[in-house]
């Protein structure tokens, strides 16, 4: 790699051809502020926060675009660039709420941190105030422009997920982030994914709270309230409590929920080896019986409105189980509420999800085993967190407790589901045992794992070459999907996650802030705490483990019967773009 | 100003469409064709209604956010059509100072419409613009070419009713 010799305040430091100021700074170990800017979302230059002097410049350039060239002295920390840092700080102010007391980014929020750093005057200026409305018309986030400071971060992730419904409409202080013809966002195309939410640096995007509501059904006598959560919740959840990225919290957030009061403490992690029960049976079915090929995963409600609005033509091929969340949901509602001789009325079942697009889930039709609703409320893992601080329990001091038996019980097959690659491998795990008919030593399938934009594979099974794919973040899916429509590639089986890297980056997932993002790997330290998870698990293939079995044996019978079909599968509507 | 969006129904006829699809047809390889097709869009339909933008977009293979994003940032371009007599009303400093504002409040009170709006008899539509050059005359409103000038609020109904039908 060639490298260029470059000195920041005055420190010498070589850096490959290439990088920008703001990369170098990193080498050097200095930190430069941004805003706007985003490793390969957004770069833009356009907030100037980042400004720094360059010798010889006619004015101070963004370090976030600014590329090295040999010999260039930077310096980063000048009476001029902190003047010019704060007056844009202030600036932005001028035209912004500052209500931070009830703001749900406070203490997270990067607008906020920088004010404090720089020490701004936060009434400097008196802007315009541009008058705009909260858009909550969706079932899973709220948007408050008044707290936007048009840095467009939430642009390009919705434009990443090749979803492209917000966007920047009219100009100057009028301009505003919003949809076509100012239209709400429930009526636009949006597939409810977060990711605007997880790249806004502040509170003008949040997930729709309901957290009050899932504390009143704790508060009242009437309500059996139980809750599950999301294989990927457990190594993500730490993370809102200081806790370094890719920490395991499985013991501590069993024992946090059963402290808020929740009846029972479950874990999606069973609905998700149901879930491989029924779709490794539905794949071995359709090869065997010639169905519709390649059978595409459906376990990720962003990817199954995509696939319903953008690509309709492929709704043949999502398999038509319904998600863990949905199935470990149907399963409480029908099997635990008979046994337990509960009304399935009575019950309010809550789940942890990663997840944004699992708020709208809970009200697809057709998603209601008992006659009502399989999940009634869908927290994030953010909303998680806030309920843990409200209710006063310090979580990091808290014992590891145990999920309760037996829709807590799991294998490592359930555990990477929260990962690209994971429901894949999960599959081929069972799938590979069933049509081989033997306890195959092998589980470990390397190839689908890592954060590849697609990986791709060939293995035998029973004589048969099986081509897999497995892709993630909504870009990715759509070349994917245009070559398989195209003819140019031949697969059987497809996994596909709305969010790039799966579950553990999904929209719902606490936020770090860009200063983590553009520097961390943060889908790879919380993808390998899976695969570790995995690892340790004495139980690895779902259908090996005993709970499964049990209820298949007392309730289901088998995988794919009459009652299953009524239970964990369901269907899919195409959905107008406009 | 925010632009305001068309409310009334749209009207396109299939001639206009075949030629909205040429002008895709030709600009659909060419990249930022949002711009051109926009403008020959409005060449063709007199504005900018969602019909035709979402034509443009399905055309173009781009967002309809997208296409809506350019053309509420240009201020060329018109979200709402234009009506058989279009009056516009001259905000411009020498004509402002004599008083066009209330000029505009009185139409806006007697067409029952904002600025950048059309009546729903699609008779009449309102504009406010930027200097004609004709500060001798202030304040000055125009109804299509015919220019009014020296002109109070009273005079407004007299030539509203002139063109009215």
């Amino acid at each position: 790699m060639d490298m260029v010799n470059i000195k920041i305040n005055g420190v010498a430091v070589s850096v490959p051809q290439g990088s920008t100021i703001l990369e170098a700074a990193r080498y050097a170990g200095i930190e430069i502020p941004t805003l706007c800017y985003l490793k390969k979302i957004n770069a833009i230059g356009a907030c100037r926060i980042c400004v720094v002097e360059v010798k010889g410049a006619r004015s101070l350039v963004a370090a976030c675009v600014y590329p090295v060239n040999e010999g260039m002295e930077v310096f980063t920390n000048t009476p001029a660039v902190r003047n010019s840092r704060k007056t844009t700080l202030e600036l932005l102010l001028s035209n912004h709420d500052k209500k931070c007391l009830s703001c749900v980014r406070s203490g997270n929020c990067e607008l906020q941190k920088l004010c404090n750093d720089y020490g701004v005057d936060e009434n400097k200026f008196d802007g315009a105030m541009t008058p705009s409305e909260i858009d909550d018309s969706a079932a899973h986030l709220v948007r408050n422009n008044k707290k936007c400071i048009l840095c467009r971060r939430c642009v390009a992730a919705c434009r990443e997920q090749f979803v492209n419904v917000i966007g920047a409409n009219a100009r100057g202080f009028d301009t505003n982030i919003g949809c076509a013809f100012e239209k709400k966002l429930a009526d636009v195309p949006c597939i409810s994914c977060g990711q605007c939410i997880v790249a806004c640096p502040t509170g003008a995007l949040t997930e729709k709270d309901q957290i009050d509501e899932v504390f009143a059904a704790i508060a009242d006598p009437k309500k059996h309230v139980v809750v599950h959560t999301a294989p990927s919740v457990r190594v993500t959840l730490g993370e809102s409590f200081g806790m370094p990225i890719g920490s395991n919290v499985e013991g501590k957030m069993a024992a946090a929920l059963r402290r808020l009061g929740f009846d029972k403490v479950f874990d999606t992690d069973f609905g998700a080896d149901l879930t491989i029960m029924e779709e490794a049976n539905e794949f071995v079915e359709r090869v065997k019986n010639g169905g519709v090929l390649p059978m595409i995963t459906s376990c990720s409600p962003g990817w199954v409105k995509f696939c319903e609005t953008y690509y309709p033509d492929f709704i043949p091929n999502l398999s038509t189980c319904k998600s863990p969340q949905q199935m470990e949901g149907a399963t409480i509602k029908t099997y635990y509420a008979q046994k337990n001789g509960i009304d399935p009325k009575d019950i309010v079942c809550v789940s942890i999800m990663p997840c944004t697009a699992k708020k709208f889930e809970v009200g697809r039709d057709n998603q209601s085993a008992a006659g009502v609703p399989d999940v009634d409320i869908a927290l994030t893992t953010r909303e998680l967190a806030r309920m843990i601080e409200r209710a006063g329990i310090n979580f990091s001091l808290l014992p590891d407790e145990k999920f309760d038996s037996i829709l807590g019980d799991s294998t490592g097959a359930a555990v990477i589901f929260g990962t690209s690659g994971g429901v894949m491998e999960a599959a081929l795990r069972t799938a590979a045992d069933w049509l081989e008919g033997k306890d195959l030593p092998s589980v470990d399938y390397h190839e689908v794992r890592g954060m590849a934009d697609v990986k791709e594979a060939t293995y035998k099974v029973a004589g048969m070459d099986v081509n897999v794919a497995v892709t993630s973040g909504l870009s990715n899916v759509a070349k994917l999907l245009d070559a398989v429509r195209a003819g140019e590639k031949n697969y059987h089986f497809i996994e596909v996650m709305c969010c790039p890297g799966g579950c553990i980056n999904g929209g719902g997932q606490p936020i770090q802030p860009a200063t983590v993002r553009n520097f961390v790997d943060v889908k790879g330290l919380r993808s390998k705490a899976l695969y570790d998870a995995d690892k340790d698990m004495p139980l690895r293939k779902s259908h090996q483990n005993p709970s499964i079995q049990k209820v298949y044996d007392e309730f289901y019978g088998k995988p794919g019967s009459h009652k299953a079909h009524e239970c964990l599968h369901t269907s899919y509507v195409e959905r107008k773009k406009y | 100003m925010q632009k305001r969006i068309s409310t009334l129904p749209f009207k396109g006829t299939a001639e206009q469409k075949s030629k909205l699809d040429a002008v895709i047809a030709e600009h659909k390889s060419q990249p930022g064709a949002v711009m051109p097709v926009l403008q020959k869009a409005q060449d063709i339909y007199g504005y900018l209604p969602i019909e035709v933008q979402e034509m443009i977009a399905d055309g173009l293979g781009v967002s309809l956010e997208k296409v809506y994003g350019v053309s509420t940032f240009y201020s060329q371009f018109a979200l709402s059509p234009k009506g058989k007599y279009n009056i516009s009303v001259c905000l411009g400093t020498a004509c402002y100072v004599k008083g066009s504002g209330a000029l505009l409040d009185k139409l806006v009170e007697e067409l029952k419409i904002q600025p950048e709006e059309c009546t729903s008899d699609g008779q009449f539509s309102l504009t406010a613009c930027r200097c004609i050059g004709a500060c001798g005359l202030a304040p000055v409103l125009t109804v299509n070419d015919d220019v009014y000038g020296r002109l109070l609020p009273k005079d407004i109904p007299d030539i509203i009713a002139k063109y009215r039908q």
